[in-house]
């Protein structure tokens, strides 16, 4: 089933083109890699695909329902009802956490379950914990965000979106903001995630990560995709100047 | 560790009060022997009394209805609506940019030199707390405005697709991040209230100011002004004390 479907999506900042034509779709249990220079428009893609950034044309839809249809060329949001329910389907990470900082660990994962999704709260601390004991980090549930590592953050938020019982999970370069080793620990929590088969869309420059995790690459330069398929092909003999040229600078 | 300066600071506080008496003493006018002096002082104290009573309603009744309001004020100049913007930064300019004094004037006897609505008493304790609000109004929401600006985007980025609403967003991921970003400044301007509200003898308000004048004048002693000033440094002491508690509580998380 197609999790997520975006046709012809643009989007201009003022007098800048960001996204000039760009169309994709993603498989439940798929794990996709999204790579590019600087500027090519990576993040502008997820916010708008999170419905952070209103798109101005294009579509959206999340397992098959619309949250944004194409009138005359124009993009057309669904009514808020519509859109609320489709806001459960996906979860976003960031590269710089975003966690609350008046809240707890535990509290951080639970809040939204319990009063957003009016869930059981006794069944959401249980699952919150088993997600802190996933990540490692079960003994920190009542440390405040400003307390942990970098690596423990961004498990965190990780735990966070993954509370929210999403289908598919979008991250926007969650290892940017770490240092080598702390990178290696979230890799790992996506590695295992993968592993899980959780639906996956994730920008990186961890090049190596993208090859052994990602069932499919997809290559974005200034605003449209240059190339993409299986990571073997797209990382190991990219057919495109530009991403030989990407991948030769990245490498060193 | 906080703690210990501002006690030390209250005792010296209090100690300013022998002090005075003793100056007191020394001056011929006042007494001849300590025990006079004592008297003296009571004395002053229990004339200010009512006015200290009239300060401290002023400032109650200025926090009570300047702070909420200044919620809304700062919501109105944050407002989408560039006409509600306009308004309230204009509203907050004239706040800021003219006397205080010449505010409580007019909340007091506009309403009686453009409407002819005869003047009361009772009306000019509410002339000086509706003055004080409103103008008080305006400086908490100028200061709430940077303590909802220090939040970054972020946190409402997180927030929004976590599903939570705006007002969900606001009530409680930012007000709480805000609350904690302007208790210090908060703090500022609740210790220049309860120096201001000596201001309110421009319409006349009977407060602590306003008697030790009186009685300076009428003993041609400066000395009852002093006792005035050492009551305004001892409440403010407590206000510092207070806030620093409500600073600390808060201090739970940092950034
Ligand atoms: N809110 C905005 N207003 C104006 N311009 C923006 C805005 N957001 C992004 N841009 C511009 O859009 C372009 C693409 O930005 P985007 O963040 O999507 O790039 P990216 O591929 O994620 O880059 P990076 O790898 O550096 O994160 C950049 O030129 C950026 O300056
Ligand atoms: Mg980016």
């Amino acid at each position: 089933m197609k999790l997520l479907e975006i046709n012809n999506i643009k989007k201009t900042f003022d007098d800048l083109e960001v996204l000039k034509d760009i169309s994709i779709s993603v498989e439940e249990g798929e794990v996709v890699s999204i790579l590019g220079p600087s500027g090519s428009g990576k993040s502008t893609l997820l916010r708008c695909a999170t419905m952070l950034e209103t798109m101005d044309s294009g579509t959206l839809s999340y397992c098959g329902e619309s949250a944004v249809t194409e009138v005359d060329g124009k993009s057309v949001y669904a009514p808020k009802v519509q859109l609320k329910k489709i806001q459960n389907y996906f979860g976003l990470v960031f590269q710089n956490f975003n966690l609350f900082p008046h809240y707890t660990v535990l509290k951080n994962i639970t809040d939204a379950p319990i009063h957003i999704q009016k869930r059981q709260k006794g069944e959401v601390v249980e699952e919150a914990m088993s997600l802190l004991e996933q990540m490692g980090i079960a003994d920190k549930a009542d440390y405040y965000p400003c307390q942990l590592s970098g690596g423990q953050q961004q498990r965190v938020a990780i735990a966070r979106a993954l509370a929210m019982n999403p289908k598919i999970l979008f991250f926007d370069e969650p290892t940017s903001a770490l240092d080598p080793e702390l990178t290696s620990e979230i890799l790992k929590v996506l590695r295992f995630l993968a592993s899980e088969k959780m639906t996956m869309v994730i920008v990186t420059h961890e090049i190596d990560f993208a090859r052994n995790v990602s069932d499919r690459v997809i290559f974005m330069d200034e605003g449209y995709i240059v190339e993409q398929g299986k990571p073997e092909d797209v990382i190991d003999n990219p057919e495109n100047d530009r991403v030989r040229a990407f991948l030769a600078k990245v490498k060193g | 560790m906080k703690k210990k300066p501002i006690i030390a600071m209250f005792l010296f506080g209090l100690l300013l009060i022998p002090a005075v008496l003793a100056s007191c003493g020394k001056i011929p006018a006042a007494s001849s022997s300590g025990g006079e002096g004592f008297n003296w002082l009571l004395n002053v104290i229990s004339q200010l009394s009512s006015g200290i009573w009239a300060s401290l309603m002023l400032f109650a009744f200025t926090i009570i209805f300047s702070m909420p309001l200044g919620l809304l004020v700062c919501f109105a100049r944050r407002s989408r609506f560039k006409v509600v913007e306009l308004i309230t930064k204009f509203y907050i300019s004239i706040m800021r940019g003219t006397p205080l004094m010449l505010q409580l004037i007019v909340v007091y006897y506009g309403p009686y030199y453009v409407f002819k609505i005869p003047l009361t008493p009772q009306y000019r304790t509410y002339a000086a707390i509706i003055g004080f609000a409103l103008n008080y109004a305006a400086y908490f929401a100028e200061i709430y405005r940077s303590g909802i600006e220090a939040v970054p985007k972020g946190q409402y980025e997180a927030a929004k697709v976590l599903g939570y609403t705006r007002a969900q967003t606001f009530m409680k991921i930012v007000f709480p991040q805000m609350v904690r970003h302007v208790i210090p400044p908060v703090t500022n301007e609740i210790i220049t209230l309860v120096k201001d509200t000596s201001l309110a003898f421009a319409i006349t308000y009977i407060e602590m100011f306003t008697i030790a004048k009186q009685l300076a004048a009428a003993q041609s002693n400066i000395m009852p002004l002093f006792v005035a000033g050492i009551f305004y440094y001892l409440f403010n002491l407590i206000v510092s004390f207070v806030m620093g508690r409500i600073e600390k509580k808060m201090n739970y998380y940092t950034h």
